[in-house]
């Protein structure tokens, strides 16, 4: 997966958010609408869509979306 | 000594044995003098279960609950039984807006349907002693919600509907039903939740005897309703939550 479809696929888990909103370097975390909800939603994309199983440890190790698309495609390699 | 509790002479089927609470019911009841039928997906795990339980005569089944032939094979091997323990389930935690039917029949698959049919085969297969009790395992999430877990929930609370049923018609052999409720007990699927552990600890304290459950305390629980003791109770779901969830 490319990272322009990565960040769609973490875009579509908002309804508030603007698309455009959302960049490689965007802190997740500090948008108005992140909640554990979405994260459960982004964690569970990331699952049915790339196959990667992350463990929350992980997920909360990152901080901008680049960064999470990285961690996904390192598991991928392993 | 007096002992109401014993289950010296009774033989019980305990599923989920290789983990978790049906693991610690397993080792518990076979301390309190129980035969135990141990049934669990994974030979090495239910006979460390087996391994650290008292007394001699039990026996580890490998069986993937899921599959009716496996289970047909499995009841017939049986002798008649005076409990039967429906442990064995999964978790999961997945957003209403993301599940799909996958999702759903995975969960309801192992929760429900593997119990109610499991439990539709030993009584075809006329395995129950007169006065045996059926205990299943459901939880307080069939009322307490959690983001993520829609399906689980559901299970559980389908569960309780069944066993409702189920010792209703069962009420006449005299044999009896009952659900335990557990709030959150400390095994590895509470750890897997995709919950970080100082989420848990966090929320752990919220609880007014401040902490889970551990699995004995569950396993206690069982030994009564599985025992004498609780030959009046039937048709019962018991919460057994360090005191209510306090949200």
């Amino acid at each position: 997966m490319e990272i322009n479809e990565f960040i769609k696929m973490f875009s579509l888990q908002f309804d508030e958010t603007d698309e455009s909103e959302i960049k490689a370097e965007t802190e997740f975390r500090q948008l108005d609408e992140w909640s554990s909800l979405i994260g459960l939603a982004v964690m569970t994309s990331i699952r049915k869509k790339c196959g990667v199983e992350l463990d929350i440890n992980d997920f909360k190790s990152v901080s901008t979306v680049s960064e999470l698309f990285e961690l996904v495609n390192s598991k991928q390699k392993s | 000594m007096y002992n109401p509790f014993t289950l010296e002479g009774k033989t019980i089927l305990v599923t989920g044995a290789s983990a978790g609470i049906g693991r610690e019911i397993a080792i518990d009841c076979s301390k309190m003098g129980a035969c135990i039928y141990a049934v669990g997906r994974n030979a090495e795990r239910l006979n460390e279960t087996i391994s650290q339980m008292d007394g001699i005569d039990h026996k580890s089944l490998v069986c993937d609950l899921t599959s009716r032939q496996d289970v047909n094979a499995l009841v017939s091997e049986l002798p008649k039984l005076d409990g039967v323990v429906h442990c064995a389930g999964i978790g999961q935690r997945i957003p209403c807006m993301l599940l799909d039917e996958t999702d759903i029949d995975e969960v309801m698959d192992i929760n429900f349907k593997a119990p109610v049919l499991l439990q539709t085969e030993i009584m075809a297969q006329k395995k129950l002693n007169k006065g045996a009790s059926i205990v299943i395992i459901s939880s307080i999430a069939s009322w307490s919600p959690t983001i993520g877990n829609s399906i689980y929930s559901a299970s559980k609370g389908a569960l309780i509907s069944y066993a409702k049923c189920l010792g209703l018609e069962l009420a006449p052999k005299q044999i009896r039903v009952n659900c335990i409720s557990p709030a959150m007990v400390w095994t590895d699927l509470a750890k897997k939740d995709g919950i970080n552990e100082e989420t848990l600890k966090a929320d752990e304290e919220r609880y007014p005897l401040k902490r889970y459950g551990r699995p004995a305390d569950i396993a206690h629980l069982a030994i009564y309703l599985l025992s004498d003791a609780s030959t009046w109770m039937t048709n019962s779901n018991i919460e057994i939550t360090g005191g209510g969830k306090l949200s």
